[in-house]
């Protein structure tokens, strides 16, 4: 990740780039505004506080809590293959990785019913051991890490390039087994990084919809998130949908401003 | 990695930019092209509800196979969207609605021309996989403990049918999931990951043999009525009739039939 540089410096733009500039910005802005015009205040506390929304609200944040943690134990090491070694077809390997990125939500849906569903590739064993996954919160969990994976790795592997190996070297040339390196050297030196890649997930998490209605379904403090709420209410409630939709985006403001602040803190 | 979030961010600006092309809203090239006099093309813009997505396609082609010059354009979606889109001044000529509650919405909002005649009706079936995994024969087979069974959520159309026949029938029947859309209820039993759930006739219907249809005598609580009208929007309300005169004609009713609609 390159620093931004401080502010005064010659920027040497032209001066026409700021318009579309400006024009982008509006246009990722002007909906947010227009739909906050639209809420209801005299009873938005009432349609927030409904006992679906604020099931909603705690199922996505522990689900996205849960997701964001399953992305951590596999991403870290992912990254860490990805950026440290080099193999034959490591390229196709990271472009797969990253395929969730640009992949519809509902395929990744579509793929993971193939995967843990009932008749599905590991289901199946799953099912004679007990474990069913669909309709389950552990669904809701797996989709939301299938889609936010990408994420973690992606920010991670490239504060790991930056960084470099410098200090991992010296490091092991005193003496330092691996496991010690990666955990006295090379972890510290990317926690920026690792932190801003972890809220990036956790965002992409509590956004989740499509996997989510494909592969978990939808019901009330079980697999009914946020999103699916929203989407749900909208049939109906326009208002509550509205309002609910404002609660997402300001805990999308925070996270996204964290993710910042940890950014800019290195 | 700056410069693969900037190509995806691109990449995926593309894709939704691509996409709206093909939603829900048509081109405006009604209007025009029904303005020229003495024209001899012109276009129909059908708003219709999802579930006639088949029927209404075969009779589009024949509508345009008898209207030499015509063509008909669908965009097929929820009743509640389209009466949305169309208080939003979407350009269409006729709607077809799956209920009467959105007919009645788009009849207060004065965006219909004349008086909604229904030309169909829609129960709902059980639908279970084809080997029909949970031995599911009758209503009350869906409240056996241990049946996974996917209903759609009491606020849309299908699910507060299915509420409704719950009522009249005193079962109580426990979910697994409530879906936003009917088809994602479908889609579920389809994969088997539903041992069963309750849909439209005309789905199971439409899923060929990828599901089996079990229709039980408590769906007429909640029967579906279509009904459909040219729109005053519309330039070109002759054609907008025609339209509809061929959807409630016999040829129209037979292609309906096929597609698992009952008569109104």
């Amino acid at each position: 990740m390159n620093r931004p540089r401080g502010a005064g410096v010659y920027s040497g733009l032209p001066a026409w780039v700021f318009l579309p500039a400006a024009v982008g910005a509006v246009f990722v802005v002007l909906p947010l505004v227009a739909m906050s015009t639209r809420v209801a205040w005299a009873q938005f506390f009432v349609l927030v506080t409904s006992e679906s929304s604020l099931a909603a609200l705690r199922l996505s944040l522990r689900t996205s809590a849960a997701s964001t943690l399953l992305c951590l134990v596999l991403g870290v090491p992912m990254a860490l293959v990805l950026a440290r070694t080099s193999f034959p077809g490591q390229q196709l390997l990271r472009a797969l990785m990253l395929l969730p990125l640009v992949l519809p939500p509902v395929v990744g849906g579509l793929a993971l019913l193939y995967t843990f569903g009932r008749r599905g590739l590991l289901g199946r064993s799953l099912d004679v051991l007990g474990v069913q996954i669909a309709f389950s919160t552990s669904a809701v969990v797996l989709a939301q890490a299938f889609v936010a994976l990408p994420f973690l790795v992606v920010s991670l592997e490239g504060t790991l390039r930056t960084v470099g190996q410098r200090y991992e070297v010296v490091a092991a040339t005193l003496g330092g087994r691996p496991t010690t390196v990666l955990r006295r050297v090379t972890l510290p030196l990317v926690l920026p990084g690792l932190l801003s890649g972890a809220v990036l997930s956790f965002a992409r998490a509590l956004g989740e919809f499509g996997a989510t209605l494909t592969f978990a379904g939808s019901l009330q403090g079980v697999t009914r998130t946020l999103p699916l709420e929203i989407y749900l209410q909208r049939e109906t409630d326009a208002d509550a949908a509205v309002a609910l939709s404002l609660v997402l985006v300001v805990i999308a403001v925070l996270v996204v401003g964290l993710a910042q602040g940890t950014r800019s803190t290195r | 990695m700056k410069r693969a979030l900037t190509a995806f961010a691109a990449g995926a600006l593309v894709t939704a930019l691509a996409g709206c092309g093909s939603g829900a809203t048509p081109s405006s090239t009604s209007g025009s092209a029904g303005d020229a006099p003495g024209a001899s093309t012109s276009t129909l813009t059908v708003f219709a509800a999802a579930s006639l997505r088949s029927s209404f396609t075969i009779l589009g082609q024949q509508f345009e196979a008898a209207h030499p010059g015509t063509t008909v354009t669908f965009s097929f979606a929820g009743s509640s969207d389209l009466v949305t889109q169309l208080q939003q001044g979407a350009p269409a000529d006729v709607f077809a609605s799956a209920d009467t509650t959105n007919m009645d919405k788009a009849a207060a909002d004065g965006l219909v021309s004349g008086s909604p005649v229904t030309f169909a009706s829609n129960t709902l079936e059980i639908a279970v996989p084809p080997e029909n995994p949970a031995g599911i024969t009758s209503l009350r087979d869906l409240a056996k403990p241990g049946v996974k069974l996917v209903l759609c959520a009491p606020a849309v159309p299908c699910g507060s049918a299915a509420k409704k026949i719950e009522a009249a029938a005193e079962v109580t029947l426990e979910p697994v999931s409530e879906e936003s859309a009917v088809t994602d209820v479908l889609n579920k039993v389809q994969t088997g990951e539903a041992d069963a759930g309750l849909v439209y006739a005309t789905d199971v219907q439409g899923a060929g043999g990828k599901v089996k249809g079990i229709a039980f005598p408590e769906s007429k609580e909640a029967v579906n009525v279509y009904p459909i009208v040219p729109l005053s929007a519309s330039k070109n309300l002759d054609l907008a009739w025609q339209f509809t005169d061929l959807v409630t004609s016999a040829q129209g009713q037979q292609v309906l039939a096929d597609a698992g609609f009952a008569k109104p």
